[in-house]
C-alpha cells in the first residue's frame, strides 16, 4: 500500500501527499485499529503528516443461479471460518449459499479486497 | 490511476517470493497424469539433499498433496502474513487449511484472486526450490502463474498417450510462445516399452527427464511418507531429480 502511494508520488509528480484514501471491502474482515497502527508504523517520514481516510464497502454477493443479491451477516459464520476468509475470501464459495436458492455458484460484487481509494496532494 | 497500481496485492507478491532462486512449475495437459505424486515426491528428493524446498498446491479445486504428504493437523503460523509449516522438510502451502474438505468451485476470475491473495500472504523465506502443484489443463493457474512469477520454469508430466500428449504439445507451444522456459518432460505410468514420447518432446526441443513404469504399489502408499519414498515411482522421481539439476545448472 505505502509503495504504491510512493509509485503515485513519483509517477504524478506530487511533492506532498496530503490526503490517503483507503478502500476495504467488509469480507476482508480487517480489524481497522490493528490496520491503522500497522500503516502509522510502516509509512515513511515524508508521508507522515498525510492523512488516511478509510471507507469501508459493505460485502455484496450476487446469485449467478437465481440473480438474488444479498449481503451476508457476520455473525452467520464462526470465528474459525470468518478468518479463513479474512484471509482468502474466495473461500467464501466453500461456506456461503444463496439463501434464496441454496447455490454456492455467486459472484462477490462488492467487499472484497483493500485498496488505494485516491491520493490527494501538492504539486 | 490503473489498475496495477490499484491492486497492492501484487506488488507485495515479488516481495515474497525474491528470496526464493527456482520456481517450478509441475504442470500437464490433462490430469491424472500424476503431477501431484511427481511434485510431492520432487519436493521430498530435493529437500532430502539438503535443499530448502517449499511445495504450493495451487490445484485449488482438486487437491491431493496433503493426501500424499499426510499434512496431519498442522497450520500455517500467522506471523505478519502466514508462515507455511514444515512437513517433512518441506516448507508446505495448500488451500485445503483453508477450505478443509469443503468443495471449493472456484470461477475464473475468483479463482485468480484466490491465489493471489494466498500468494500476497504467504512467507515462504529463502528457498532454493518452490514446486508449484498446478492444476490439470491450460488454464487460469498456467496464465496466472507465468504472469505473477515472471522466471518461473515449467517441467511438464504427461502419460505415455498420445491423448495426453496432444494437449502437452499446446502447452509447450504456449510456453514456448510466451518464453517460459521448460526444464524438461516427465513421462509418467509407463506400461510397455515406447520412444514415442522422448522422441516428439525431443523433436520439439524439449528435454526428456526420464520415465517411469506403472508402479501398482504406489496407491497403498499415499499418506505414509516412509512407504512412498521406497516405491519403484520415487526411485524413478530420485533419477529425474538428477536430471533435472543437471539441466539446470546448464541453464544457469
Amino acid at each position: 500500500m505505502i509503495s504504491t502511494v510512493i509509485k503515485v508520488l513519483k509517477s504524478e509528480g506530487l511533492e506532498k501527499i496530503l490526503e490517503i484514501g483507503v478502500g476495504i471491502g467488509e469480507l476482508q474482515d480487517i480489524d481497522l485499529e490493528t490496520f491503522k497502527f500497522a500503516l502509522m508504523q510502516l509509512r515513511p517520514d515524508y508521508l507522515k503528516d498525510a492523512e488516511f481516510k478509510f471507507k469501508i464497502v459493505k460485502t455484496r454477493l450476487r446469485c449467478r443461479v437465481c440473480g438474488h443479491e444479498w449481503s451476508p451477516r457476520r455473525d452467520e459464520l464462526d470465528e474459525g471460518v470468518r478468518e479463513a476468509i479474512h484471509f482468502i475470501p474466495e473461500i467464501s464459495h466453500a461456506y456461503l449459499k444463496c439463501p434464496r436458492c441454496g447455490s454456492i455458484d455467486f459472484d462477490i460484487i462488492d467487499g472484497r479486497g483493500v485498496w488505494l481509494e485516491y491520493v490527494r496532494g501538492k504539486r | 490511476m490503473g489498475s496495477e497500481l490499484k491492486d497492492v496485492r501484487l506488488s507485495v507478491i515479488d516481495e515474497r517470493i525474491k528470496s526464493v532462486k527456482n520456481v517450478i512449475a509441475v504442470s500437464s495437459g490433462k490430469g491424472g497424469v500424476g503431477k501431484s505424486l511427481v511434485a510431492s515426491a520432487l519436493s521430498l528428493t530435493l529437500a532430502r539433499r539438503g535443499y530448502r524446498v517449499g511445495l504450493f498446491d495451487i490445484d485449488f479445486t482438486s487437491p491431493s498433496t496433503h493426501i500424499i504428504l499426510d499434512v496431519g493437523e498442522s497450520r500455517p503460523i500467522e506471523d505478519r502474513g502466514i508462515v507455511p509449516p514444515k512437513i517433512h522438510g518441506i516448507s508446505y502451502m495448500s488451500i485445503t487449511y483453508y477450505s478443509e474438505d469443503k468443495p471449493t468451485p472456484l470461477r475464473g476470475v475468483d479463482f485468480s484472486n484466490a491465489l493471489i491473495e494466498l500468494m500476497a500472504i504467504t512467507r515462504w523465506g529463502d528457498l532454493d526450490f518452490l514446486v508449484v502443484d498446478m492444476p490439470p489443463g491450460i488454464s487460469d493457474a498456467t496464465l496466472d502463474i507465468i504472469r505473477l512469477i515472471k522466471r518461473s520454469k515449467f517441467l511438464i508430466v504427461t502419460t505415455p498417450s498420445k491423448l495426453a500428449f496432444e494437449t502437452v504439445k499446446k502447452l509447450i507451444k504456449l510456453l514456448s510462445d510466451l518464453r517460459v522456459e521448460i526444464i524438461g518432460i516427465v513421462e509418467n505410468m509407463k506400461i510397455r516399452k515406447s520412444d514415442f514420447i522422448k522422441l516428439n518432446a525431443e523433436e520439439l526441443g524439449i528435454r526428456y527427464l526420464g520415465g517411469i513404469n506403472f508402479d501398482e504399489n504406489l496407491e497403498d502408499a499415499l499418506g505414509d511418507v516412509g512407504r512412498f519414498s521406497k516405491t519403484q515411482f520415487f526411485r524413478g522421481i530420485e533419477e529425474i531429480a538428477e536430471e533435472l539439476l543437471k539441466a539446470l545448472a546448464s541453464r544457469a
